[in-house]
């Protein structure tokens, strides 16, 4: 190096390391404000009790009307009732990969006592970050793995799209429902097959059509396999994925379609017959309020559906006939009372394998191994496996 | 038979923003300018369009304001590479990725809205024939747009004086100027109206196709228009048919998945990706049609005084 | 009025001025966005580039995301030192992810025991076939077809990332995983640097391999033979620089680098294959590689700046509320203002007055 070049460089280092100073300098003022406060404020009344501070992971954005902003609601519904005694913070479209450790970490350091992660992918890293953080109570959505201070909890969902496949089975024409799912996992597996064995259950000739999007929100392709099932002669659709381009899809093509994860009602009143809809803030209260009390228990899974008010059809369109609102209405009734098992055998799989034997009730092991479907499903289900 | 008919239909639906993007793309590189960013304008212009749509009530105004939206990006991309003569790779590429992070920052607020009043567009007549109807003239406006801009662009370019003047700017920027050409002036007016376009094909997603805002909802269609530019050899018809040709490699995948055919629904999505692949190396591998139609100055700096 | 004007040769200060000054106008735009959003922006500028260095997990985790930034980079300045437009480095990332993933896979599940220490060349070598593999496809067909490189490698990322989904919904899915799309969780690791923390020995790796890069490109005859055939085409066809063995040497390395980072990444802190191995290092590694001027060491600087950032923008997201779109408009604001600024490399500003 010449030396133009060096004193170059030695301008240029000399330049940030003066940005730098400046910038430390800016930074280092904040936090001396509040100490310099505190003192000032020491004879004032007798503080308050420190909030108890829960956290949110969220895999997507909170406004996208679906799986986030449900989970958001929980949220908010946790806060108003419980105002000053807790302080929430909220993560979101946090990476499924190697970021969320780090990111559920941070939040554990920062003071929160309780954090949920909504989405499968956060397992492995919360379970390693549960390790360090003994204090810390961890809840998982959807997954299955525990620790002491780690337990998953889950939803219901298959119950609700049951109750849409009976209404789906009166409102057909063509005999033919069409499904937009997401991944082919056993969660979405298991509404496939609650849908069209609800439809059946009314109407034993229909066929159900799925159209993977390999996504939980892409409106694009999501029109396109709404359009692809419509194309197919499908005229009452369901969804596993998060917006609703399903939904505005059918009412543009004159056909039928249920909400999702949320009251999707007014975004499309023509094609609109029902919302499956998810709600987290009992569980979500319940939760907050055990790690409160000490009575928090790790190392379980709870899923709560229909029964406890988690799950529910709701915002049933007046085009559906009233009989058949009456049967949902039964069913429902069915469910909240313990006396109706979605899965009831027999269940025959699309290979005509007897999966569930005649009077059998599956329970939760039998429902997280479903990786077939039902008869009356059309197709494979994809990356190879073979019911 | 009906089912062709739809997927026909589709086809044309699913190839519209892709053509759009491409006879911008293929006006910019008439001039001899290669935007990689078409991906990023095409982004902002979905929200710009998208956050139009759902003030106004207006696809018109939408549709314009994508376009102004595509063309002001397109203009900052051309300020930078023709008069301070960055790396038009680079540029572009820095076009790409901020298109997808500002498009994202701003769309936070239109996550989870919707556009009302959709309704299926029927050519009147036309559209009630057996077969020929639903397969071609029951179509968004903008769709029957973008063949009448094929067919324009394709004339201008190849008929009109102005069009010549334009092709010999990409031939051969040094010659143009020495006759006189204000040849940075005509680039970035180029480049402005190739953004434009663009912008309307990210319009058409938002607002038309979806119809929704998502973060990075154009997937890569940026990207295939680019492609389709070489597969086209810059011609604007054959571009128009590429399109479609891709369009419907998309729908024709989805249809074969919901007919119950047993290949794994990761593979089906791979065939449009696929497909620019096997089509980019069809064409460059004869470099006869390449040399023949690229026009020579694509990717060079021009320096006036030089 | 202002006017550029050509300058007679490349002025030094400025081609190390440029990013520092591009760094500063994205800074100050940044304060203007936060302000915008009702935020303070001394406090976000704080906690965008102060907090990622706060206390010694923060700075291992910098270190950890600037591994995988500088291993994709290096390759990546080596391409486009050469005019060889390598965009597809996410593809070859995803490649090397899957090849030493599939490798610890197999290890795993036939219970071999294997150690950490014996693992970790394995799993490099594997990184580096399964990105080489992947962008020699590219490098073959604009070899013999001439196909673009920029469009058929960056086709090749949306492959790489659909076959990544098949394989961890279909065959490698953990058999006892509840038919989640994951394989099992490997048995064994990239052995860490520190205890307690997720930084591993690739961190040492990338060291060596900037080290061996700026030998490459400075000191032998064949660095010196890519570069110029990016530089001036035409001198070096005259000088029987073949541009075949430009393009070969070029994607096969910049493709073995980030397929190194790719394995590392999935045997290093994620533990197993899942969909959501892609972060968008192979993107970001561009910009880095632009910020550090294509030159080995900068490349070190700019990829630990940017991870300040990706990681800044998480924790301004969490501590302050503001939206995590954030990280993808500065970077892009960098990049541009970076552009902008390396126009004074070659030419100044002039008031000119008006006749």
């Amino acid at each position: 190096m010449n030396d133009l070049n060096k004193r170059s460089l030695l301008k240029v280092v000399a330049l940030s390391a003066l940005a730098a100073a400046a910038l430390i300098g800016c930074g280092k003022k904040e936090p001396a404000a509040p100490v310099a406060a505190a003192p000032a404020a020491a004879p004032a009344p007798a503080p308050k009790a420190e909030p108890f501070k829960a956290a949110w992971v969220y895999v997507g954005p909170v406004g996208d009307a679906g799986w986030s902003f449900a989970h958001d609601l929980g949220r908010k519904a946790v806060e108003a009732e419980m105002g000053d005694k807790i302080k929430t913070t909220f993560v979101e479209s946090v990476p499924e990969g190697a970021d969320a450790e780090r990111v559920i970490r941070d939040l554990a350091t920062q003071g929160n006592k309780i954090i949920f992660a909504t989405s499968f992918g956060y397992m492995e890293a919360m379970l390693k970050v549960a390790k360090d953080f003994p204090d810390v109570k961890f809840e998982h959505a959807t997954g299955y793995k525990t620790a002491p201070n780690m337990r998953a909890y889950d939803a219901r969902f298959y119950q609700d799209t049951y109750m849409a496949g009976i209404i789906a089975g009166k409102m057909t024409k063509t005999n033919t429902l069409g499904f937009v799912g997401s991944y082919p996992i056993p969660e979405v597996l298991r509404n496939i097959n609650a849908f069209t064995l609800g439809a059946q259950s009314v109407n034993p000739k229909i066929k159900t059509r799925v159209v993977w999007v390999n996504s939980w929100f892409d409106p694009p392709k999501e029109s396109e396999a709404a359009q692809t099932l419509i194309n197919g002669g499908a005229d009452v659709l369901l969804q596993n994925t998060d917006s609703t381009a399903v939904l505005q899809t059918a009412e543009k093509n004159g056909k039928f379609a249920f909400g999702w994860d949320s009251d999707m009602s007014a975004f499309a009143p023509k094609a609109h017959l029902g919302s499956a809809i998810v709600d987290w803030s009992n569980y979500y209260k319940k939760s907050i309020k055990e790690a409160m009390d000490g009575t928090w228990k790790g190392a379980i899974v709870t899923r709560w559906g229909v029964a406890e008010g988690q799950n529910d059809l709701i915002k049933i369109s007046d085009m559906v006939p009233a009989e058949t609102r009456a049967k949902v209405d039964e069913i429902k009734a069915a469910m909240k009372a313990g006396t109706f098992e979605v899965f009831t055998g027999p269940v025959i799989d699309s290979a005509g394998k007897e999966r569930l034997a005649k009077d059998v009730k599956a329970d939760d092991d039998w429902r997280g191994k479903v990786d077939f479907y039902v008869k009356g499903v059309e197709g494979t289900i994809p990356a190879g496996k073979k019911s | 038979m009906n089912e062709i008919a739809l997927l026909i239909a589709a086809t044309l639906s699913s190839g519209t923003p892709l053509a759009l993007a491409g006879l911008g793309l293929l006006i910019n590189e008439k001039v001899g300018v290669v935007n990689l960013g078409a991906e990023g304008m095409m982004l902002i212009a979905a929200v710009v369009g998208f956050a139009a749509a759902f003030h106004s009530g207006s696809p018109t105004v939408a549709f314009a304001a994508a376009a102004a939206a595509g063309a002001l990006s397109a203009g900052l991309f051309g300020a930078l590479v023709i008069w301070l003569n960055t790396n038009q790779y680079a540029t572009g590429l820095a076009v790409s990725l901020f298109g997808g992070g500002f498009s994202a920052f701003v769309g936070v607020e239109y996550i989870g809205k919707t556009l009302e009043g959709r309704s299926m567009h029927s050519v009147p007549l036309l559209g009630d024939l057996p077969f020929v109807g639903p397969a071609l003239f029951q179509q968004h406006p903008m769709v029957y747009l973008t063949m009448l801009f094929a067919l324009a662009i394709g004339l201008f370019f190849n008929r009109t004086r102005t069009g010549l003047v334009l092709r010999s700017v990409g031939e051969n920027p040094e010659s143009a100027h020495a006759l006189g050409y204000p040849v940075r002036w005509l680039r970035l007016l180029c480049v402005m109206a190739g953004g434009a376009l663009c912008g309307l094909g990210g319009a058409y997603i938002s607002v038309v196709y979806a119809p929704l805002w998502a973060e990075g909802m154009i997937a890569g269609r940026g990207w295939i228009a680019l492609a389709l530019t070489v597969f086209a050899t810059w011609r604007a018809a054959r571009l128009l048919l590429g399109a479609y040709l891709f369009g419907g490699v998309t729908m024709l995948q989805l249809a074969l998945q919901g007919a119950g055919v047993d290949v794994p629904s990761q593979f089906m999505s791979m065939l449009p990706y696929l497909a620019t692949i096997v089509v980019l190396v069809l064409i460059s591998s004869n470099p006869q049609w390449i040399r023949l139609n690229m026009p020579s100055s694509l990717g060079k700096p021009f320096y006036p005084g030089r | 009025m202002l006017q550029l004007e050509a300058r007679a040769e490349a002025s030094a200060f400025w081609r190390y001025a440029s990013p520092v000054v591009a760094l500063g106008i994205t800074l100050a735009l940044s304060a203007l966005l936060f302000v915008a959003l009702g935020k303070d922006p001394v406090r976000g500028l704080q906690i965008f580039l102060l907090e990622p260095w706060n206390g010694t997990r923060a700075i291992t985790e910098l270190a950890l995301k600037s591994t995988a930034l500088t291993l994709c980079a290096l390759g990546l300045a080596l391409c486009f030192r050469s005019n060889v437009w390598n965009i597809g480095a996410e593809g070859q990332f995803l490649a090397g992810g899957i090849a030493a993933g599939g490798l610890a896979m197999w290890l795993t599940m036939q219970k071999t025991g294997i150690s950490n220490w014996a693992f970790f060349p394995l799993a490099t070598l594997a990184g580096a076939l399964g990105g080489a593999i992947w962008a020699s496809i590219t490098a073959a067909l604009k070899d013999r077809f001439n196909a673009n490189e920029i469009l058929v490698s960056l086709m090749l990322v949306y492959v790489a990332n659909l076959l990544l989904s098949y394989l961890v919904f279909g065959p490698w899915k953990d058999p006892k995983g509840f038919n989640f799309p994951q394989t099992v969780t490997f048995d064994m690791a990239i052995p860490r640097l520190l205890s307690g923390f997720r930084v591993h020995w690739g961190a040492v790796v990338a060291v060596v391999a900037v080290v061996m890069m700026w030998v490459f490109m400075s000191r032998t005859f064949k660095g010196y033979q890519l570069q110029v055939g990016g530089q001036a085409a035409a001198a070096s066809r005259y000088a029987g620089f073949s541009a075949r063995s430009t393009l070969w040497t070029c994607l096969l390395t910049s493709g073995a680098f980030a397929g190194i980072a790719g394995a590392y990444e999935v045997t290093g802190p994620i533990g197993q294959l899942t969909p959501f191995v892609s972060v968008g290092y192979g993107f970001t590694a561009i910009i880095v590689a632009f910020v550090g001027r294509l030159h080995p060491v900068g490349c070190v600087a700019a990829s630990v700046l940017l991870s300040t950032f990706l990681i800044g923008g998480q924790l301004a997201q969490s501590r302050i509320g503001l939206p995590a779109a954030l990280t993808g408009l500065f970077q892009g604001i960098l990049l541009f203002s970076l552009l902008a600024c390396d126009t004074l490399i070659n030419h100044r500003i002039r008031l000119k007055a008006k006749p």
